[in-house]
């Protein structure tokens, strides 16, 4: 269940809104963040918690799909697959990651490392194909790339090119290939 | 000749150079010291020494369209809710930014975040707003870090929180962190999700002016939308309506991807031509191809023919006079090798995926779409599977509660029509699959 920390930060989100109610997605990404997932037990305390029913909680968890069920791998490689992506070579990527973790889209590695998903865009498509894992994009990916992106996270190897964040562009240019 | 060349791309690089607004060339904009030594919040002291009527009135002078996809006049938007104070008021900035091809506010939240909240504060001064929820997509977990850290900062100078700068007005700013569903990009699922819900829409009427978050006057505007208020503002109306298309004035973002040799965002006045953004700002096509076919705002609107865009510019009167629309400024461009079935399928597939399954007509007809134009794809469909997709489009669009089902058949419909010959030789080329 929450711990007493995250329990204090719920009573700080619930002052945000009018209703209880409100703070349901908040709690759910504290909820998801503790546990890595949503458990049916997590979702029945966090329902005592905001005065909600198991089943609006349930249906809320499964709606939208960031918020998780079951347990993930240790990364979640997102490859996004949209028109962007699509047209820049995306195919490419996601099978280049579905032979690396021997899994199909949707499951997660025997070693428990990876979980693969196809996803819509993310809004990067400046540096199509990408692959989000965590809150990290990696972008302009070609087949080597990704090879060598799953080969350090694999290894436990520090990542190297993310192109976001303020002034980390490992290029000249502003904007992600602006002007 | 090789002198002529470089004065020639000198002379393009002049060009090109228009003084940013929105997203200006200066180093740490988006710390606040930084915002402040450049005039930052200006704005927002000058909008606490007139009457609300006047700021409103301001905005509507200034012709300001919204930023999201509607391109709803923001000043009208405004004047719509409600004067009386006798129930609270909201204002929801949608930072949702799913529109696939889009990745504007991204680049606000990153590199000009003050603007965005210097937008927000005028504007909840001048609708009577003491409370505004800014819903940022959950997979901008790093943009919505940097976002949270400029409010902060901003609370800290007391720009947000009890008596702002020493005033009776008084605000607050949240965010409210989505989870991954691209129908909470539009207005009223929006406000289902802060509230609690499932992003399901709402039924209009009544519209959120009247009855929008908790049953209160709510106005929903787009992150770049309140990121142009603080430059009219402090300009003047006059001035920002001369900026760009006279009908849909204003620096807009717009984005570029696909087959260009520069994707990227792009800040132009709008009314700009298609082939410069394409041409000039995203350095053309790879490898010198022609265009195929491109999607001018984000995978809702109408797809054109390469062939269609000479003379077509980035504003609502011309996009609309070419059979598309301005939507997000997402533009995607597909160069002559593009295979369009495939685009298409994929496309389907996107609006089958996000269709939220309250209306009939889209959560079935979205996916019968996509099955049938799985058939395409694999080179099964019959010919008269050509029109049955159009009629399954057909009966989608306006059957719906909320514009989802609208922008899963425009883009079907608008490639059938403008790439019909695409689809016929699917039916005939009997390629063996496997």
């Amino acid at each position: 269940m929450l711990n007493e920390a995250n329990l204090n930060k719920v009573d700080e989100l619930i002052k945000r809104y009018p209703e209880p109610r409100a703070a349901l997605l908040p709690v759910l990404w504290i909820a998801q963040e503790q546990e890595g997932f949503i458990s049916e037990k997590m979702m029945k305390h966090v329902g005592n918690l905001l005065h909600l029913s198991y089943s609006h909680i349930l249906g809320v968890v499964t709606f939208y799909t960031m918020f998780y069920d079951k347990p993930h791998g240790k990364y979640h490689i997102e490859v996004c697959t949209n028109i962007s992506c699509m047209l820049r070579g995306s195919d490419k990527i996601l099978s280049t990651v579905k032979n690396y973790c021997g899994v199909k889209v949707g499951e997660t590695s025997l070693d428990g490392k990876f979980t693969i998903s196809e996803v819509e865009c993310m809004g990067a498509c400046n540096g199509a194909p990408m692959i989000a894992i965590g809150e990290d994009y990696f972008e302009n990916l070609n087949e080597e790339k990704t090879l060598e992106l799953l080969n350090n996270l694999s290894n436990n190897k520090t990542v190297k090119f993310s192109k976001n964040g303020n002034g980390d562009d490992d290029d000249d240019e502003e904007f992600g290939g602006g002007d | 000749m090789e002198m002529v060349m470089m004065t020639m791309m000198k002379n393009l690089e002049a060009e090109i150079k228009l003084e940013k607004l929105l997203l200006p060339n200066i180093q740490d904009y988006h710390l606040i010291d930084v915002y402040e030594k450049h005039g930052g919040y200006q704005a927002l002291k000058k909008t606490l020494s007139l009457s609300t009527d006047d700021v409103i009135n301001e905005i509507k002078k200034s012709n300001l369209r919204g930023r999201g996809g509607a391109c709803f006049p923001t000043g009208l938007k405004w004047s719509f809710m409600p004067k009386s104070n006798s129930k609270p008021k909201y204002l929801a900035v949608n930072g949702d930014e799913s529109e696939p091809g889009t990745f504007k506010d991204r680049y606000l939240f990153e590199f000009n975040p003050h603007l965005i909240i210097e937008g927000i504060l005028i504007g909840c001064y001048a609708m009577g707003i003491t409370t505004a929820y800014v819903y940022i997509r959950g997979e901008y977990e790093k943009w919505i870090k940097m976002f949270q850290k400029a409010v902060d900062d901003a609370y800290s100078k007391n720009y947000i929180g009890k008596n702002i700068l020493g005033t009776n007005f008084s605000t607050n700013i949240f965010i409210h962190k989505g989870a991954g569903a691209y129908i909470c990009g539009e207005e009223s699922a929006l406000m289902n999700s802060i509230e609690g819900d499932r992003g399901y829409p709402r039924v209009k009427p009544p519209f959120p002016a009247q009855i929008g978050l908790w049953g209160c006057p709510t106005t929903v505007n787009n992150i770049e939308t309140m990121a142009n208020i603080p430059l009219i503002i402090n300009n003047g109306s006059e001035w920002y309506s001369k900026i760009g298309a006279q009908k849909h004035p204003g620096p807009i973002l717009v984005g570029i991807s696909g087959h260009v040799n520069k994707p990227g965002v792009y800040e132009v006045p709008t009314g700009i031509l298609l082939t410069d953004l394409i041409y000039n700002y995203a350095g053309g096509v790879l490898g010198n191809k022609k265009i195929k076919a491109l999607i001018p705002g984000g995978l809702s609107t109408m797809i054109l023919r390469g062939d269609s865009i000479e003379g077509v510019s980035m504003d609502a009167e011309s996009l609309k006079a070419a059979g598309s629309s301005v939507g997000t400024a997402g533009l995607i461009v597909m160069d002559e090798e593009t295979d369009l079935i495939k685009v298409i399928t994929r496309i389907t597939k996107f609006y089958h995926h996000e269709s939220c399954g309250q209306c009939t007509p889209c959560r079935e007809g979205t996916g019968w779409m996509e099955k049938m134009l799985h058939r395409f794809e694999n080179y099964n469909a019959r010919p008269e599977d050509i029109d049955l997709l159009l009629d399954v489009a057909n009966n989608i669009e306006g059957n719906t509660i909320c514009a989802l089902g609208d922008a899963a058949a425009w883009p079907v419909q608008s490639m059938i029509k403008r790439f019909r010959e695409e689809f016929e030789k699917r039916v005939t080329d009997k390629v063996v699959v496997n």
